[in-house]
């Protein structure tokens, strides 16, 4: 058990020092009459090497793509290029203020400009905003252009927002936010969309369908050109969560499939790090006739100089106080051109293999929902395994810990039960992939042999499982 | 460069394993007409050490804050960041991980945003802190939109001297929404308390304000507001900069329910404007609707004290759309380096810091107000506009000598100060206003 670093305090201790002051001392209470606080706020006082020694070891109880294989579901922990992180962090790209006169920002704009056309050529789209920044915030702000483009063309019956049963829990959520009523589109016994489900719910109530291709389940949605025919003749909007795009990117492209908004995780598909819980990035693009609505600013190119455009005409306003996290798209602007478009092929067809060749091996030893070729990720069931020995797919993701791996996503898609959504990336060597599957294995014949062993997992961490229980009904969520 | 590790033969091996001689047969699934059949335009690959080279002239094309000092503020603050930050945020298994959703796995990362948590709340004064928001903005108006779910009412009374971005942000949010944000105007660079007052009735959901406000300057009648908005039951939203906290009253000092901000300051580099770090705290009663992740702390199976993230019924992945929000990932990372900050400066270091900004401020006033330059008489912690003729000729002017001068205001420049400047910088600086200006 770490001390907190609160715990680490000790008075007049200190690890900073301003220079010597050059101008006159002003005494605040006459300055700052009536606004001075009483007594100082209560932080700890430490010393610079123990401060570092703390940070230092709560770094040794962390697990990031660096430590090992990370294949959690739906999130794409892919290898994150360590020259990416060395960029963002020049002078030239950390140090500037976001209301510097353009003339002495032209290489950021330059940047922002080029990105936006890359992910255009990889989506199939006309215009993106990089402001969003996180995917949750590219869906609101894709959430709102839907809503926004029917209320332009005095349509406002259309209160409806569809998502699948398999959607992830972001998309309802979005909706929500927006004012939509929800409604829910079944999935088949394929784990598509069903067709005929989704024509019965079509109305002119309905403002668009919010759709991941390949969906949660990793499945590609066979139908979606029929689908994209569904929603566009009842007037809807298809918008597509692009949390998914590592399945086809280079091989297919949204746009192409009839979406008109598409955001893109930067975090998870152009290979910028997660950071324990973000930052990330959800840029949103739009089919042309969706661009009048686009956040402000967009970035322009006006006599070879590159500008912030404020003219958007029907503009839904601003997402986030400036340009978007700058920072996070000079890494994937970076990890992109490090690629090119072959190795943007090469990498989506690398995670579909690797995903293939998980399932494959896994499929004698956990039920596989729906077992057939999956694109960047498939989804393993411990069903099995609860009803013959009563361990479950926690146990099994526990488990996972004490042999080296992080664990899956678990019980997400909501539609399967016990789930282990599995992505490995392609950035997974087969020996470790090997060593995965070798551990699955050893799992499956523990839970049968000796289920105590799994459901106490793990014993190999820094702590054992945790009372969420207590924490939840008598929360303490910071330090006395 | 190429980040895919296995090479053709061992893809072959790999395919034929599975009975398949070609990794196209992968995407037999994906309907013919959708096939892309080219490659994507996006040039060649290149190398790590082209790759250095083409970034290092994107760089190069830019005027950075360590060529020049810097005078802008506006909601983004070219403060000090101490070497340890960096070297923290430097370490991969803090970088490269997800949010912390094992606990197990996760304790290094889980305590880290206890800890944030724990020192956003001493600087605030609020009894509960979550894990991060989007950026001030986002946070202010995800604020706004808790209000009116917790009092089941629409109007949010918006102080006019807010930063204007973020309330362009918050009718974004509001529109979409349903939420009616009515803007209080603003005189001499303070809202209208009395205007506020008249306004607030049983239909308000909050009142916001952001102190010191966007101009720099100290609102005086925030107390009024307070008790005005409080007697009828709605809530008071506080927007705040961090470093102000190491002198001045915090938002629960003046009563506030929610208290927001951009936390940029602590520790976060510019970075043309993100990723930034938008705080979010509040009074226990709001606990359970607070948006986003928040980490709790618990014991393990052996009675040892462990962290978890907790309240998970507030968010989208249990609630889908009955959550409190739809955030999803957030800025962590930025808020591990405002933990480290805050460690390293300590109370009195904030203080100092604090202290040296309104000094600063102070000393350039007094030049600017010598020189003759027409300056409002009300209250400021760092920044503080300054009116001129013609603004935009005073920035270039400013820039021609080396310095990145004020945000423009239509008849103003609005200068910040931060512990960085100097007072060489600041006389330069007049200097070349009273060129322009004569
Ligand atoms: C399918 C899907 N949609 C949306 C999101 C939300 O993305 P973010 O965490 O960037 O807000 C996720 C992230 O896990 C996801 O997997």
């Amino acid at each position: 058990m770490s001390k907190l670093i609160f715990e680490r305090s000790v008075p007049g201790s200190s690890a900073f020092s301003l220079p010597e002051g050059d101008v006159p001392s002003v005494e605040l209470q006459d300055s700052l009459q009536g606004f001075l606080r009483e007594s100082d706020p209560p932080l700890p006082e430490v010393s610079e090497v123990e401060v570092v020694r703390h940070f230092t070891e709560l770094s040794t109880k962390a697990f990031g793509v660096d430590s090992g294989m990370y294949p959690l579901g739906s999130c794409t922990m892919k290898y994150n290029p360590k020259i990416n992180e060395w960029a963002a962090r020049l002078p030239g790209i950390a140090g500037l203020h976001p209301d510097q006169p353009e003339e002495t920002v032209q290489g950021a704009l330059e940047l922002m400009y080029e990105l936006e056309q890359m992910l255009c050529e990889i989506t199939g789209m006309n215009r993106y905003t990089l402001q969003p920044a996180s995917g949750a915030h590219g869906e609101m702000t894709g959430a709102s252009l839907i809503k926004a483009y029917h209320e332009q063309r005095q349509d406002f019956r259309r209160k409806k927002m569809v998502v699948p049963d398999s959607s992830h829990g972001t998309n309802p959520a979005t909706a929500h936010m927006l004012g939509f009523e929800l409604v829910e589109v079944r999935s088949n016994e394929r784990g598509l969309v069903d067709v005929d489900d989704l024509c019965s719910l079509m109305s002119d109530e309905i403002a668009g369908l919010m759709l991941t291709n390949p969906n949660t389940l990793g499945l590609f949605e066979e139908e979606i050109l029929e689908i994209s025919k569904v929603v566009h003749e009842a007037g809807g909007l298809l918008y597509y969560d692009g949390a998914n795009l590592n399945a086809v990117m280079g091989v297919a492209r949204p746009g192409d499939m009839g979406f008109d908004i598409v955001h893109l995780n930067l975090h998870k598909t152009f290979g910028t790090p997660h950071g324990g819980g973000g930052p990330g990035a959800g840029p949103v693009g739009v089919k042309e006739f969706l661009v009048d609505l686009l956040p402000i600013p967009l970035v322009g190119k006006k006599d070879g100089q590159y500008c912030l455009d404020y003219d958007v005409p029907h503009s839904i306003g601003k997402v986030q106080s400036f340009y978007g996290n700058f920072g996070v798209m000079a890494k994937a602007y970076a990890y992109i051109k490090a690629l090119g478009g072959k190795g943007i092929r090469e990498a989506c067809r690398h995670a579909v293999l690797n995903a293939n060749y998980l399932r494959h091996n896994l499929s004698d030893f956990y039920e596989i929902t729906y077992d057939r070729l999956c694109k960047h990720e498939f989804v393993a069931s411990a069903v099995r395994q609860k009803k013959e020995c009563g361990v479950t797919a926690l146990d099994v993701a526990k488990r996972l810990i004490d042999y080296g791996y992080h664990p899956p996503t678990i019980y997400f898609p909501l539609i399967v039960d016990e789930g282990l959504m599995i992505e490995p990336t392609e950035t997974e060597t087969k020996e470790r992939l090997d060593g995965f599957i070798e551990a699955m294995q050893e799992i499956a014949k523990e839970a049968k042999e000796n289920p105590e062993l799994v459901k106490e997992a793990p014993t190999n961490a820094p702590i054992r499982r945790v009372d969420e229980v207590t924490a939840a009904r008598r929360p303490i969520l910071k330090w006395k | 460069m190429a980040y895919t590790p296995n090479p053709p033969q061992v893809v072959r091996e790999m395919l034929g394993s599975m009975g398949l001689r070609d990794i196209n047969e992968l995407f037999i699934d994906i309907p013919e007409e959708l096939h892309l059949n080219r490659e994507l335009d996006l040039g060649e690959s290149l190398s790590e050490l082209e790759l250095r080279k083409k970034m290092n002239e994107l760089a190069r094309k830019n005027v950075s804050i360590d060529d020049c000092p810097c005078f802008l503020g506006a909601g983004a603050y070219d403060h000090y960041i101490p070497a340890v930050v960096e070297h923290v945020l430097s370490r991969s298994e803090f970088v490269t991980a997800y949010t912390p959703y094992q606990a197990e796995l996760s304790q290094g990362v889980l305590q880290s945003i206890f800890e944030y948590q724990s020192m956003i709340c001493s600087l605030t004064g609020m009894e509960v802190c979550n894990a991060s928001m989007l950026d001030g903005g986002s946070s202010l108006a995800e604020a706004c939109s808790l209000a009116v779910d917790a009092t089941r009412r629409k109007k949010i009374l918006a102080a006019g001297t807010i930063n204007p971005r973020y309330l362009k942000v918050l009718h974004t949010y509001a529109h979409g929404k349903g939420i009616e944000v009515a803007t209080i105007p603003d005189h001499d660079g303070l809202f209208d308390a009395d205007e506020m007052i008249k306004m607030i009735d049983k239909d308000t959901a909050a009142a916001v304000i952001q102190f010191p406000n966007f101009y720099g300057f100290l609102e005086p009648e925030i107390e009024k507001i307070e008790a005005a908005v409080h007697k009828v039951k709605g809530l008071l939203i506080i927007a705040v900069d961090p470093i102000s906290l190491g002198i001045l009253k915090s938002p629960a000092d003046w009563g506030a329910d929610i208290a927001v901000g951009e936390g940029q300051s602590l520790g976060n580099p510019l970075s043309f404007g993100g990723p930034y770090l938008g705080f979010f705290a509040a009074n226990k009663k709001l606990m359970r609707r607070v948006p986003g992740r928040l980490v709790g702390e618990t014991k393990d199976l052996d009675g040892k004290r462990a962290f978890v993230l907790t309240l998970q019924a507030r968010e989208q992945h249990i609630r889908r759309e009955k959550a409190s929000s739809n955030i999803c990932s957030n800025e962590a990372l930025c808020a591990l380096a405002a933990a480290v900050y805050l460690s390293i400066v300590g109370p009195k270091g904030l203080r100092s810091i604090a202290v040296r900004c309104h000094e600063l401020a102070c000393y350039a006033r007094s030049r600017l107000q010598d020189a003759g330059f027409s300056l409002y008489q009300v209250p400021f912690f760092k920044e503080f506009p300054v009116r001129l003729s013609d603004p935009l000729a005073a920035n270039s002017a400013l820039l021609k000598e080396g310095i990145i001068g004020g945000y423009e205001l239509g008849d103003a420049l609005l200068f910040a100060f931060t512990e960085k400047r100097t007072k060489k910088e600041i006389d330069k600086m007049v200097d070349v206003l009273k060129g322009v200006q004569a």
